[in-house]
């Protein structure tokens, strides 16, 4: 966008909500929302505190693990389904209710078969990411150009090196689209799952600082969380367009 | 050469017949698609497979390649019946059937990397069959920057790189603007001369057929079947430039047309 002839930088338009976020703290119209400026200080402290880089080290664990297991399940699964008629079948309504289930509902259940620390915190972060990944990858292999399978097929490639060297890389633009949503998806699985099941990690200091109305640190750790997440979504996003100058073409 | 004779040559240990099909059919569920086919192609030769849409010639080609299995009958290449694609037959596809995240160098070793060839090694003979189709430069372009043209020869170049003794091709150049396909059709006939292959040309083009064949099999449709086999001998010896006027070429495309004019709707 381009104001007055000058080119603003990307997201420039945040400028105008953190200077409103200020003046509706400075107003004090509410305790829920301290100025930006007192938001940002807080952030730095926090920052620094064993507290926070604690809650930092759970919630990287759980969510790095949790998003390791629902691609290194998800996407073979999924590449396997869009090859598989049978195996399609059979798998693809147990995927589209778990897509749509609100799947924090389920988080009690996981909580009496797998206890109540890292291990269901893990598997909850999965399981809000997996089903979009299954899905997207699926899809991928769905479109691809059957003549590039016959031509596999016709050089004498095994299934394996179909798979590998063939369906994966057809598939690859969706899969990505399927794990930088599905990543999206599990920031909030591994929230959900500290708050319900363990209080830990950044769960742990949502809770506390909410109880004890410490706004400015909620804030605080909130803008973290986002930021990291934006971070992680936008890398992926920048290595779906490295591949999407095949994505129309296969 | 007439059938008979080749029918005899079959039961020798050493075919004459790179390909053989014996009473091939191929149905799809109700739909017959092929019925009861059998054709001879001789070694060498480049053998055109021609006919109207719908009449199975596609079908036929796939079967040779080991892509689709028969519902009857059998496919021989080289004496040996066919049961799945094999290092003997390399097929040049349609619409170029290339690895669009992979370079051209790496598109054309795709088949010897399937055969286990080590990574140098592919890449020289790669390399080499690139500068035979004229791609020399190209090899680290990707296939999106490549003209239609210039993808199909590098879906020919992969093809050859495999030297195997028959390449089965499906329309390869009806996808590529009309002079890069007169281009294409001059340069074939160079190949067949030079490479010790079996070609078997799937087209719809009876000027192409009558151009690059040393023999025509004109398939028919409802039920699908060999309606007749031409051989065009006169006009082959007198160069790429005189073929198009030549009365025999005008007389075989005007032949051709006549009987199949009354299948195409």
């Amino acid at each position: 966008m381009t104001l007055f002839g000058y080119r603003l930088p990307g997201m420039s338009s945040l400028i105008i909500w953190g200077l409103l976020w200020e003046i509706v703290g400075q107003a004090g119209l509410t305790f829920f929302i301290p100025p930006l400026s007192e938001v940002v200080g807080t952030l730095i402290e926090v920052i620094q505190t064993a507290a926070f880089q604690k809650a930092l080290y759970e919630t990287a664990y759980a969510f790095i693990a949790g998003v390791f297991f629902a691609i290194v399940i998800g996407i073979p699964t999924g590449i396997l389904m869009g090859k598989n008629r049978l195996l399609d079948e059979l798998l693809l309504p147990w995927v589209n209710v778990f897509l749509s289930a609100p799947l924090t509902a389920l988080v009690p259940v996981l909580m009496v078969l797998f206890g109540f620390g890292m291990k269901a915190i893990i598997i909850t972060t999965t399981l809000f990411a997996i089903w979009i990944i299954i899905l997207n990858s699926r899809a991928g292999v769905k479109q691809i150009n059957r003549s590039l399978v016959e031509m596999a097929h016709s050089f004498g490639a095994s299934p394996v090196d179909a798979f590998f060297k063939i369906y994966f890389w057809a598939a690859l633009p969706e899969i990505l689209g399927g794990v930088r949503i599905g990543i999206i998806r599990a920031v909030k699985g591994v929230i959900i799952g500290q708050l319900l099941i363990s209080i830990v990690g950044f769960g742990a200091l949502f809770e506390l600082y909410s109880a004890n109305f410490l706004m400015g640190h909620f804030w605080a750790v909130l803008i973290v969380l986002f930021a990291l997440a934006f971070t992680i979504s936008e890398f992926l996003a920048y290595l779906e367009r490295r591949v999407s100058y095949y994505a129309a073409k296969r | 050469m007439d059938m008979s004779q080749t029918k005899t040559v079959v039961v020798d240990t050493v075919p004459e017949s790179a390909v053989s099909t014996r009473n091939i059919s191929k149905n799809y569920g109700e739909v017959e698609a092929l019925r009861d086919l059998s054709l001879e192609f001789p070694r060498g030769q480049l053998i055109s497979l021609l006919g109207p849409s719908g009449c199975g010639k596609t079908t036929l080609l796939k079967i040779i390649a080991g892509l689709l299995e028969p519902t009857s009958g059998e496919v021989e290449v080289n004496g040996k019946t066919v049961t799945g694609p094999g290092p003997d037959r390399a097929f040049v596809f349609q619409d170029f059937a290339l690895l669009p995240w992979a370079s051209v160098i790496r598109n054309v070793s795709f088949g010897l990397e399937m055969r286990g060839v080590a990574k140098s090694e592919r890449e020289d003979i790669a390399a080499r069959y690139i500068k035979e189709v004229g791609l020399g430069g190209f090899e680290n372009a990707y296939p999106h920057e490549l003209s239609g043209g210039m993808r199909q020869r590098v879906g020919l170049a992969r093809a050859l790189s495999v030297d195997a003794e028959v390449l089965l091709m499906d329309e390869p150049f009806s996808a590529v603007d009309e002079q890069t396909r007169r281009k294409f059709q001059e340069d074939l006939l160079g190949l067949v001369q030079n490479e010790n292959k079996t070609f078997i040309f799937v087209t719809h083009s009876i000027e192409e057929a009558v151009y690059v064949s040393d023999q025509i099999a004109i398939l028919l449709p409802r039920p699908s079947r060999v309606h007749e086999i031409i051989r065009p001998s006169g006009f082959r010896e007198k160069g790429a430039d005189n073929i198009r006027r030549d009365p025999e070429y005008l007389d075989i495309v005007d032949q051709i047309w006549a009987s199949l004019r009354t299948y195409v709707e």
